[in-house]
């Protein structure tokens, strides 16, 4: 888990680390719809030619990109044997039952894979190349139009920061809750489904409780050192759009319509 | 007097329903850049006492007075500005993503310009020596440091007071001392006035005044040097009594004369010596 969430970042100084976290940011989710305009070769392997051009850019292994496939590797088999299998269209190769596989079913299942792939390599080339506390400042900034309606967008980013914050002391504390309990005879992932449930039991409740008093502890703190909300407030971290952030912009727009126009 | 802080018949509970007041009938007065010590057992109100003075609790009889500005809903955001607090729990303050992230938090609170804002936090974080760690995540620090950065947090809003609530206790020696070395330089070079709550007698002694809380009341008000003279009584009211002191304790019960006042290790270690070469 520790994996997971964090030592996601990878320190560099490359071309695409010292983008603005709002350009990454917004063009990542970009990418992803502009994805689904693919729906041939060409469009495919133009998608990845940009890809690759990214993770060259970016000056991080293309092990890391992979690894970032792995969790997700089950999830895309499924999707593309059903793709693969429940095709219709095209020439049948074989056919049994509800099962049929054709020519255009395997080339949709090899676009789905792609798909996948393409995504998670630029959501992986964001959080490799950004530390968390950038995506959540990118985030409120991006967002901050929606204050307007009334969104409390500062609150949520906070939140979000503090949360991320947190992921590792409550991870330190879980283990040693886990470990005093283990001390006490409680045995963490062993005998049936009901005996685990109820081994966290004893887990949850002691971090609960800890949770809601480092909750009470920071909100005073918080409040000592004058917060009142995120009216007013200044920020400590600048996001600036520099040259190279508009450059990925207009390579984007060439993308898209260069995607238009292949696409059949 | 030029007091900073006077406190005029505190009375505080957390609930209705307690019967007894968790702060009773509190008078304090504190001068500017003195050095106050608060001692007292667990649960005494001594947290209590420190969240009253910061307007974090509402008093339910009583005043308090910052630098002659009496504490109300309407000067609670100005008087907290000249008021900073460091807490017991290294983790449970440390509100940043990063050090010098932390150290700004206040800041940011504050509305300060962002120039403005970088020279202070990095003025503070040479203070209290952590100029090289400004981009460290709490994860990669120790109690110590993560301490050394709420102080940071503090000193960079440049309050008058500054109050620590047992700041130290979850340090371990090293880390303590180095705090409590901040702490003075805080108070006798800087000017800070400075409340600091501990069970640590090394700091309480420090201070040019102790005051004993015990189930909400102020029990005694005292120079460091009197109050140490109780000795075993000392561990009664709450102080972890240090070494020296238990020997002395122990010399006296086996009827051995020894001085009454205050030793600490080094002077406990020369008055040894010089009694074993008198007989
Ligand atoms: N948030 C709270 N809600 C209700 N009661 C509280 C709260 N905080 C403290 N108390 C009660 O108020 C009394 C004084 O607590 P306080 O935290 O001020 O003690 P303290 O002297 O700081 O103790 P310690 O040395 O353990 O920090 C205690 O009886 C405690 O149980
Ligand atoms: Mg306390």
């Amino acid at each position: 888990m520790d994996k997971m969430l964090l030592g996601r970042y990878i320190n560099g100084d490359s071309l695409i680390h010292r983008m603005d976290p709002r350009g990454k940011l917004f063009l990542s989710f970009y990418f992803i719809v502009i994805v689904f305009l693919c729906n041939n070769w060409e469009t495919y392997v133009l998608m990845t030619a940009m890809v690759m051009l990214f993770v060259k850019l970016s000056d991080i292994s293309l092990g890391f990109f992979i690894k970032g496939v792995r969790p997700l590797i089950w999830l895309i088999l499924f999707t593309v044997l059903l793709q693969i299998f429940f095709s219709s269209g095209g020439h049948v190769y074989w056919h049994w039952g509800p099962f049929t596989v054709t020519d255009s079913g395997m080339t949709n299942g090899v676009f789905v894979f792609c798909r996948f792939v393409l995504i998670i390599f630029m959501s992986t080339l964001l959080t490799l190349t950004t530390t968390p506390i950038e995506i959540s400042d990118g985030l409120e900034l991006l967002l901050k139009p929606l204050t307007k309606i009334k969104v409390p967008v500062y609150e949520i980013a906070l939140m979000l920061s503090i949360a991320l914050r947190f992921v590792p002391t409550l991870m330190d504390e879980t283990t040693k809750i886990m470990n005093a309990q283990r001390a006490r005879g409680v045995n963490f992932g062993e005998g049936n489904l009901i005996k685990q449930i109820k081994s966290v039991i004893p887990l949850l409740i002691p971090l609960f409780v800890s949770s809601f008093n480092r909750a009470e502890d920071l909100a005073t703190a918080m409040e000592a050192r004058g917060y009142h909300g995120g009216e007013g407030r200044t920020k400590y971290r600048k996001q600036e759009w520099k040259r190279n952030d508009t450059i990925a912009v207009i390579l984007f727009v060439v993308l898209t319509i260069a995607l238009v126009v292949l696409r059949k | 007097m030029n007091g900073i802080i006077d406190i005029k018949d505190l009375c505080f509970r957390y609930s209705q329903e307690n019967e007894k007041l968790d702060l009773s009938h509190i008078d304090l007065h504190v001068n500017e850049g003195e050095w106050l010590a608060i001692i007292g057992h667990n649960g005494s109100g001594k947290s209590t006492l420190a969240k009253a003075i910061d307007g974090l609790i509402e008093p339910e009889a009583g005043e308090v007075f910052i630098d002659g500005e009496k504490l109300t809903d309407k000067s609670l955001w100005n008087i907290r500005k000249k008021i900073g607090m460091v807490f017991q729990n290294p983790d449970n303050q440390f509100v940043g993503a990063d050090v010098e992230g932390d150290v700004a938090f206040g800041l940011e609170n504050q509305g300060i310009e962002r120039e403005e804002m970088h020279a202070r936090v990095k003025k503070a974080l040479e203070v209290v020596d952590m100029q090289n760690f400004a981009k460290h995540e709490p994860v990669r620090l120790s109690g110590g440091q993560k301490q050394r950065v709420a102080i940071a947090g503090v000193l960079a809003l440049r309050p008058k007071i500054v109050i620590f609530d047992e700041s130290t206790s979850m340090l371990d020696p090293e880390g303590r001392l180095q705090i409590i070395s901040l702490i003075r330089q805080m108070n006798q070079i800087e000017g800070f006035t400075v409340i600091s709550i501990t069970h640590d007698i090394d700091e309480a002694s420090l201070a040019d005044r102790v005051i004993v809380i015990d189930d909400g009341q102020i029990i005694d008000d005292s120079l460091p040097e009197k109050l140490f003279q109780k000795g075993e009584q000392l561990i009664d009211i709450g102080l972890d009594v240090p070494y020296p002191q238990r020997l002395k304790l122990e010399l006296k019960k086996r009827g051995i004369q020894i001085p009454a006042e205050y030793m600490d290790e080094e002077s406990m270690v020369n008055w040894l010596c010089r009694s074993i070469l008198k007989n």
